[in-house]
């Protein structure tokens, strides 16, 4: 085998993943971007969003059950952002902040209270889930979907917040929270439109995510929630480029990394293998901590001055 | 009532206290239904003491850090491998062959005897105190330089990374890889035999150790340097503009801060039977975060209060809920597997919506109790002037 | 300064004090009296039953205590020393984790249970092996098959046979039956279970021609690790880890067309492997302490069981296979009415004094306790899994 062909099922299986990161980071660095909160509730969203479809595929047929996912996931974001955030809107960040880990702590116990803690599994999706080969390395269809999915989307995002109205409170009140209320802005409006465009870009990658690895457990949403806000920061907060950017970087680096001992073993580099699979989620941590030190704004991020 | 009298009294309840917890201990078998008492006392000794140096970043210096979990594993490991018995040491790294030889409490109590080995425990609690703060220190050369939310990022991610390192299995010969440490010395290990009587002592050293360091954050909040704290969290530019020097004061607090957590995950680590780094997650921190939000940021006393509260009812006021049988409802469809853990995460969510402040407020439990004792006076006088219209 | 204190020191006094009071009520008026049995008036006998309910191993934890809930509903009395006693058991969820094992191990402990059955998993057996043994209250494993379980106790026994046997039964069928060359060895991080079975594998096959790695908690990407398999051409996949993590390895080795046989041990003889394989192109052999089929009475008796009762068809995965660890759960639970009866008391420590001495002729082949606490047991089941129809085949018999 070449090296190519020992590399690529790890680059599908990174850029597929990377691509789902990229739909929930976008969530964050959206409502970062708005609030300047951490949205430590976004993954779970995500997470629930795989247990509704779950149940949901049980009573209806797909055709029905994945409109009704996606619709009642975005309900959901629009139902934590009224209960858990509105009220706090005047209280100190650190509030606000605890209210989202708080959610967090309820979705989770919510999901392990009524799947009784047990792995339920996603239903596969017809077509997307089969298998398939592509230059030589066999996976499933929703790795070759995945990607070109995401850009479709997040253009499509772009072109709504560049060219609608909505989208232009938007940017102005990411700009300048104070001042846009001034200007007559119905803050609350554009606040629970952009926790229902995340919660709908999160159900849609949550359905590829779940169709690739399709175990739902409660913390299944955890890890890949803070790896989505790391790709947040490492790109930029409030940038959706470099939320996609980012989300690709890192899903991609997570999976060389697990297949890193095996390839360097196989092309003869090391002899032993050196145990670096363990590294492959602290890895996210490290890359967010070298841009933190040294472009703390991200690859794509404004620059911003704190005011006395 | 003077400073003096002030004192005298606290030494008196404060000794009160530790008797009434060693009469308990003695009287309290481990199968009674009141061991539970025990259990949840010591946990929610630890997790006082951790709330309290968190509080101490994140209350009264204002660093939102979220790394506390990372320096509890520090300490939980740094205590668990100098403990060790060296006989047991092939057992406990079956798949390794340990590197480290050494055993506090076996080196010192093979000089000294039983007084040895009770100060070998104490080194290897200290040690891993240091050892989180060292690790505190050269993390926060890079950190403490973020603000407010890349802080707690940051130092979440530094937790992780933490966790990883000591999973891996090229560090198995020092930290056992993944696999869990046991046979270390417990907190089982504070007992007095005299003669054919033993005197139980665990729960009182638990206790004992917290409140020692608990005493040692409140000494230092109250100091020169808690004032400095303060002035940060209140305004950093105004703070800086006082010469106080911002970055070093920030990473004294954040050292001292994780050389409490620490000496937390030591103490934690006493109350388990075995450490293991992956139970060291994130969720950790957040469940430390929400016991010193629900106490009230920038007190003491509320954390020590809420941490109480927080372990109690987690771990056996509301088991019930999980059982099928709550305050004598039996309702086992409703209350299975899980359903505490529901109730109790609502009951943060309304705490945290509708008491923002927390049980305490940013206030300490003599300055509540005293308003309180005072309106309770204030209305006690006036029940007695009604009650004596009449008459007059 | 020292009001602070002192104010601390006071309300966790307090709250000792109310907990305490607390604590005795709901103690007396809680679940104690609540008997398993139908027979009124009888004493009631506590039978622990520390399991994973939820987490990792949730699944395979319930169907092990439905082998304990189906022999408690044949037999829910027992006669110690002339009287007659219902039997209750006791059930606490150790979640899996072994940071949350030793409070729901304190929970039975203060619920004055006279033994304790479980668990399924090691790791939770040794993290809270010593709550119990502090309290004085006798185990018995029901298929916690790491040796490091009963090693240095003397209250924690086991009825299965353990991994220094189970590896090396699986390295020779490696072998024999597949001529295997190279093995790929999946465990998990920290799991004493599946850790430890690998590396019995490893030490029995060879550790040269053996490619071992590790996976986190929570992980759900196995896309990467069989692609290790393959790119290492590896003979055999074995992955002796729990069901939960197997069904998404098996949809990756399927997903990615992995043709080697996966092999494993006792966790993934489940209802769980069998359904994640139907109708996929893999090739799965497990060990196992039990074939169904071995003994017809019981086989039948807790089928009916279990179409007759809702909550238990749900907890054995929504269908009436009969999972090894079910057999084993219903062998544990007779083991520990002979130990109640032997020692002619409730009293813990008198059980634990006649337990080495109890034997038991099982479903699973008959019972005895070495001296360190373990089953004698010599012989283990493999089977193959049948994509197609889903059930287990036998194949063979197999010792060391």
């Amino acid at each position: 085998m070449g090296l190519f062909q020992i590399i690529l099922p790890y680059l599908l299986a990174g850029v597929s993943v990377g691509g789902q990161y990229a739909l929930m980071a976008i969530g964050y660095s959206m409502v970062y971007g708005i609030l300047r909160l951490i949205n430590f509730a976004h993954g779970d969203v995500f997470m629930v969003s795989g247990l509704i479809m779950v149940y949901m595929a049980q009573a209806l047929p797909l055709y029905l059950s994945i409109p009704a996912v996606i619709l009642l996931t975005v309900l959901l974001g629009f139902a934590v952002e009224r209960a858990a955030y509105k009220p706090l809107r005047s209280a100190p960040r650190m509030s606000v902040m605890v209210s989202a880990i708080a959610v967090s702590y309820l979705l989770q116990n919510l999901a392990l209270y009524i799947t009784g803690g047990l792995n339920k599994n996603y239903p596969a999706i017809p077509w997307v889930s089969d298998s398939i080969t592509v230059l030589g390395a066999t996976t499933k269809r929703v790795t070759i979907i995945t990607p070109f999915l995401m850009l479709a989307l997040v253009a499509g995002l772009v072109v709504l917040i560049r060219h609608t109205k909505i989208g232009m409170a938007m940017r102005t009140v990411a700009k300048d929270f104070e001042t846009s209320q001034l200007m007559g802005i119905k803050l609350d409006r554009v606040i629970s439109f952009t926790f229902a465009i995340g919660s709908f870009l999160a159900a849609t990658g949550s359905m590829l995510y779940f169709s690739n690895y399709p175990g739902v457990i409660p913390t299944a949403g955890g890890m890949p929630g803070l790896k989505a806000f790391v790709a947040a920061v490492f790109g930029g907060i409030g940038s959706i480029p470099g939320a996609v950017l980012g989300g690709l970087i890192i899903g991609v680096c997570e999976s060389i990394i697990k297949g890193m001992d095996t390839v360097l073993v196989h092309l003869g580099l090391i002899r032993s293998p050196l145990e670096l699979a363990t590294f492959s989620d602290a890895f996210t941590f490290v890359l967010l901590i070298i841009i933190l030190v040294f472009k703390p704004t991200g690859l794509f991020g404004e620059k911003t001055t704190d005011k006395v | 009532m003077t400073k003096k009298t002030h004192r005298l009294t606290a030494a008196a309840l404060l000794a009160l206290m530790f008797a009434m917890i060693i009469v308990l201990e003695q009287i309290i078998k481990p199968t009674d239904a009141a061991a539970m008492l025990l259990t949840v006392l010591k946990k929610s000794s630890v997790y006082a003491l951790v709330a309290v140096s968190m509080n101490l970043l994140n209350g009264f210096t204002g660093l939102f850090s979220l790394g506390q979990a990372g320096f509890m594993l520090l300490g939980a490991y740094t205590y668990a491998i100098f403990t060790i018995p060296l006989a047991d040491r092939e057992f406990v790294y079956q798949y390794y062959d340990c590197v480290v030889h050494f055993s506090f409490p076996e080196a010192l109590g093979s000089i000294m005897g039983g007084f040895g080995a009770l100060l070998g425990v104490a080194l290897a609690v200290i040690l891993a105190g240091l050892v989180a703060a060292a690790a505190a220190w050269l993390i926060g050369l890079p950190v403490l330089r973020l603000k407010s939310d890349y802080l707690a990022i940051a130092t979440l991610g530094f937790a992780e990374i933490i966790r990883a390192v000591f999973q891996w299995g090229k560090l198995g010969p020092v930290t056992n890889a993944a696999n869990p440490l046991k046979n270390y010395v417990r907190l089982n290990f504070f007992r007095l035999s005299i003669g054919d009587t033993t005197i139980n002592l665990s729960a009182f050293a638990s206790v004992m150790m917290a409140t020692l360091c608990i005493g040692a954050i409140v000494l230092l909040v109250n100091s020169s340097y808690g004032r400095a704290f303060k002035a940060i969290r209140e305004d950093e530019i105004a703070a800086e503009a006082m010469g106080l020097n911002l970055y070093r004061l920030k990473q004294l607090a954040f050292c001292i801060s994780s050389f409490f957590a620490g000496i937390g995950g030591a103490m934690l680590a006493m109350f388990a039977n075995t450490v293991q780094a992956n139970n060291f997650k994130a969720a950790m921190t957040y469940e430390i975060l929400l016991i010193v939000v629900l106490g009230g940021i920038g007190s003491i006393s509320g954390s020590c209060i809420s941490a109480l509260l927080f372990i109690f009812s987690s771990e056996w006021w509301l088991r019930g809920l999980d059982s099928g049988r709550f305050l004598g409802i039996a309702a086992p469809s409703v209350f299975r597997n899980g359903f505490r853990l529901v109730v109790f995460s609502l009951i943060i969510m309304a705490v945290v919506l509708f008491f923002r402040r927390g049980i305490m407020g940013d206030k300490e439990l003599p300055y509540a109790a005293g308003r309180l004792w005072g309106r309770l006076r204030a209305f006690l006088a006036k029940a007695d002037r009604k009650a004596g219209e009449p008459n007059g | 300064m020292m009001k602070k204190a002192l104010a601390l020191l006071l309300t966790g006094l307090l709250l000792a004090t109310l907990a305490a009071c607390g604590g005795s009520s709901a103690g007396s008026g809680g679940d104690r009296g609540g008997g398993g049995g139908s027979a009124a008036g009888n004493d009631v006998v506590r039978i622990g039953v520390f399991e994973p309910q939820s987490g990792d191993n949730g699944a395979g934890g319930k169907q092990e205590i439905l082998g304990m809930q189906y022999a408690n509903f044949e037999t829910p009395t027992v006669v110690i020393g002339g009287k007659t006693y219902n039997v209750f058991l006791d059930i606490a969820d150790n979640q899996s984790s072994n940071d949350k094992a030793p409070s729901a191990a304190q929970t039975l402990v203060s619920n004055g249970c006279s033994i304790v059955l479980g668990s399924y998993g090691s790791g939770v057996s040794i993290a809270a092996s010593s709550t119990f043994g502090d309290a004085g209250i006798p185990v018995v494993g029901v298929t916690c098959t790491n040796p490091a379980v009963t090693q240095g106790n003397s209250h924690y026994f086991r009825i299965c046979f353990l991994d220094p046997f189970q590896g090396p039964v699986l390295a020779h069928f490696a072998k024999e039956e597949y001529s295997a060359k190279k093995a790929y060895c999946l465990a998990k991080q920290g799991d004493d279970y599946s850790v430890g079975l690998c590396n019995y594998f490893m030490d029995a096959f060879g550790r040269d021609n053996c490619v071992y790695e590790t996976f986190p908690d929570g992980t759900s990407d196995y896309s990467s690790y069989v692609a290790n398999a393959k790119t290492a051409g590896a003979d055999v996949f074995f992955s002796p880890v729990s069901t939960e993590a197997a069904a998404l390895i098996i949809d990756q080795a399927a997903t990615q067309g992995l043709t080697i046989p996966l092999l494993a041990g006792d966790t993934w003889d489940s209802n769980v492997i069998l359904n994640a394989a139907e109708g996929k192109h893999v090739n799965i052999c497990v060990t196992t302490f039990y074939q169904e089929g071995g003994n017809p009475t019981f086989d039948n008796g807790i089928k009916q069981w279990i179409n007759g009762n809702s909550q238990a068809k749900a907890n054995n995965g929504g269908d009436d296979k009969i999972a090894a660890v079910s057999a084993m759960g219903y062998d544990a639970y007779y083991v520990a009415l002979e130990a109640l009866k032997k020692a002619g008391s409730t009293d813990p420590a008198k059980v634990l004094e006649v337990l080495p001495g109890v034997t038991y002729n099982g479903v699973s082949g008959a019972i005895a306790f070495d001296n360190i606490g373990d089953a004698v047991r010599d012989v283990a089941y493999v089977k193959w899994c049948n994509p197609d129809t889903a059930e287990w085949e036998f194949i063979a018999q197999q010792g060391i």
